[in-house]
């Protein structure tokens, strides 16, 4: 099978997720990989290690990704290579343009794909329901898009590629312009540094309990922290928030309370080195990254906890 | 201005849900449905734009959608378009009943959710972008109207924001927290009853995805901390004691 892989990269870095792509690419046959920009000499090296061959594609145009230019562009380039299987990183950037491109392509396009299976024809493995159920999906015909989930495709091997100048431009000037990036606001706490949070979900169910969760911390010597609709509905300032949209944490202690484990807040908090989740439905799927799960009434843990911590 | 928001009824991933007797399919049994957490934020975005500048708001529905395109016209859409086909198993299927349906509107912008509540997919918004040759952006978190094009910021990782800048028509999937969505009145409801809900038959013309299989995910599971919130209060302060982690 001919893979594509299309590297990322943002801020002069390589998103290391564009490695996983061609680890993905070479279980499955020949590894290429596309980077594209202003000057990607510096990427297409680093990529070369880890394809088969590596596709250069620049232009003064290319410098900040744009969804219109990229699909331009692409497109230019798999009408001449004709690949099997379109790879992209399931991030900010990939899942903007891949299906899209999905289209142009007359391709199917399965996202967030966590695993592939080529024994049988094309199968893609991807969660449903926020991470409680895994479907397995055929793909019915080829060229295919998967837009790959970070982290699934940790291992591969080593080669050492070829450097092609794709000689592929921008055939026309988007509608879609850059204006420019926007910096994180600086908040007054930096959870970051915190050595304890008490991280609070949809569970919390209103502004008012917030006070329950402060209370909580205070007594354990932490910081409160939020999921995304915890900052969303406005009861915690948005520098609380943790997961890929927010801060990437990794405490001494990460309490959750009342939080699924959607992968978007997973990827935030996975590495605090003690995890203890209370959440009322034992399959939530939060269960998979805590060493330490309670099934209970957050309203029931927290007076518990505070009483006795309070007077200990 | 005119704007369709696309409006998808979905269970709340919240509630129980399993895998069917066929391993093929979701059980849904007890599930709460309502609107698409996306949604709401996307319907409330474009209430927003037409009270200010005038216009009209179209939502559209796919499958069995009528309490949810009911609770967008009492929220103040204008009216909605109901497609009822249920068969479809790929965003591809959704996106295209969708482009059937609009294709003679005349809109400005449409919007999508950044993503629906139970499938994830994230696709059926830039499908149609695609169909419709429309320029787009996704996680769009927040709009500014100029003459003849939309300044938009979209999110991107580590809290970054990127802005843009694109012409109208256009097409924009709204991410979760870009405004405050209004609770539906009960004027609203009554409002509601009068407005206009036609329904149109299409399906779709491929498949392009099939599903062979649905399981519940192999995990490592936490160790769990039993008894009574009393004891488990007590259990949980010896670990943190244990490691040191509080005096
Ligand atoms: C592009 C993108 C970026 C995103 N970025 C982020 C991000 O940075 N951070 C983030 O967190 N999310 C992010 N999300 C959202 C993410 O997909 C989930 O929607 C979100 O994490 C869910 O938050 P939650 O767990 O608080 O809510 P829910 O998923 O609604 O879960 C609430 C949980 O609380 C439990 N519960 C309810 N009441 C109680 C109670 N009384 N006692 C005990 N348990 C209770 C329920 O069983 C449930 O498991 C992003 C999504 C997208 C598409
Ligand atoms: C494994 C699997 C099995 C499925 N089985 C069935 C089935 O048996 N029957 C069935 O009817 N569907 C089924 N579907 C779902 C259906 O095909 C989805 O509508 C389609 O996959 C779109 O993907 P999504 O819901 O994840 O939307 P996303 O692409 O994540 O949604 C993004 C946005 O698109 C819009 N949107 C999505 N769907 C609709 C809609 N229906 N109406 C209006 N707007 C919408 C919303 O604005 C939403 O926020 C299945 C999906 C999967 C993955």
């Amino acid at each position: 099978m001919k893979v594509f892989a299309v590297a990322e990269h943002r801020f002069g870095e390589l998103n290391p997720l564009s490695i996983e792509l061609l680890n993905l690419a070479n279980k499955l046959g020949e590894s290429n990989a596309v980077v594209i920009g202003k000057d990607v000499a510096k990427f297409a090296g680093e990529l070369a290690k880890y394809a088969d061959k590596v596709w250069k594609i620049e232009d003064a145009s290319l410098e900040n990704y744009n969804p219109e230019l990229y699909i331009d562009v692409l497109l230019q380039l798999f009408q001449k290579e004709k690949p099997d299987v379109v790879l992209i990183g399931n991030t900010a950037q990939g899942a903007e343009y891949a299906p899209y491109l999905a289209v142009k392509l007359n391709a199917p396009i399965v996202t967030d794909v966590v695993g592939v299976n080529a024994t049988n024809g094309l199968v893609a493995s991807r969660f449903v329901m926020q991470g409680k159920i895994m479907v397995d999906l055929k793909i019915k015909s080829m060229p295919c898009v998967l837009t790959v989930r970070q982290g699934a495709f940790k291992e591969g091997v080593q080669k050492s590629g070829k450097i092609i100048d794709a000689g592929i431009k921008p055939s026309k000037p988007a509608g879609r312009k850059f204006i420019e990036y926007i910096q994180p606001e600086a908040g007054e706490v930096d959870i970051t540094k915190s050595n304890i949070i008490v991280a609070v979900g949809r569970g919390i169910e209103d502004a008012a309990n917030i006070s329950l969760a402060e209370e909580l911390a205070k007594a354990l010597g932490g910081v409160v922290a939020g999921s995304r609709p915890v900052i969303d509905n406005g009861w915690l300032p948005k520098d609380r928030q943790v997961g890929i949209s927010g801060k990437v944490v990794k405490p001494k202690l990460y309490l959750a309370l009342g939080i699924s484990g959607a992968f978007q807040h997973v990827m935030g908090m996975k590495d605090s080195e003690l995890i203890v989740a209370v959440n009322k439905d034992p399959e939530a799927p939060i269960f998979g990254v805590a060493h330490y799960g309670i099934v209970a009434n957050i309203f029931d843990i927290i007076p518990e906890l505070l009483d006795k911590l309070k007077g200990k | 201005m005119k704007i369709i928001v696309l409006a998808k009824h979905a269970p709340d991933p919240q509630s129980e849900v399993g895998v069917a007797g066929d391993g093929k399919s979701l059980s849904l049994g007890t599930a709460v449905f309502d609107i698409n957490d996306w949604d709401r934020y996307a319907v409330e975005e474009a209430i927003r734009i037409k009270e200010k500048m005038g216009g009209e708001v179209v939502v559209v529905g796919v499958g069995k959608n009528e309490d949810t395109l009911r609770k967008c016209l009492a929220m103040g859409a204008d009216r909605a378009i109901k497609i009822p086909f249920e068969a479809g198993l790929d965003a591809y299927q959704t996106a295209e009943v969708i482009c059937e349906a609009i294709k003679n509107e005349k809109f400005d912008m449409i919007f999508a959710g950044l993503m629906s509540q139970d499938y994830n997919n994230s696709q059926v918004g830039v499908l149609l972008a695609a169909m419709l040759n429309l320029p787009f952006a996704t996680a769009v978190t927040s709009i500014e109207i100029g003459s003849g094009m939309v300044k938009v910021k979209r999110e991107i990782e580590g809290g970054y924001q990127e802005a843009v800048q694109l012409p109208m028509p256009c097409l924009l999937t709204i991410q979760s927290g870009i405004n405050e969505p209004r609770y539906v009145s009960i004027m609203g409801i009554k409002k509601a009853k009068t407005k206009e809900l036609k329904e149109v038959n299409i399906a779709p013309k491929k498949s392009t995805v099939e599903v062979a299989k649905m399981y519940l995910p192999p995990v490592k599971k936490a160790e769990l901390i039993t008894g009574d919130p009393s004891q488990i209060a007590k259990k949980l302060i010896a670990i943190l004691k244990d490691r040191g982690l509080i005096g």
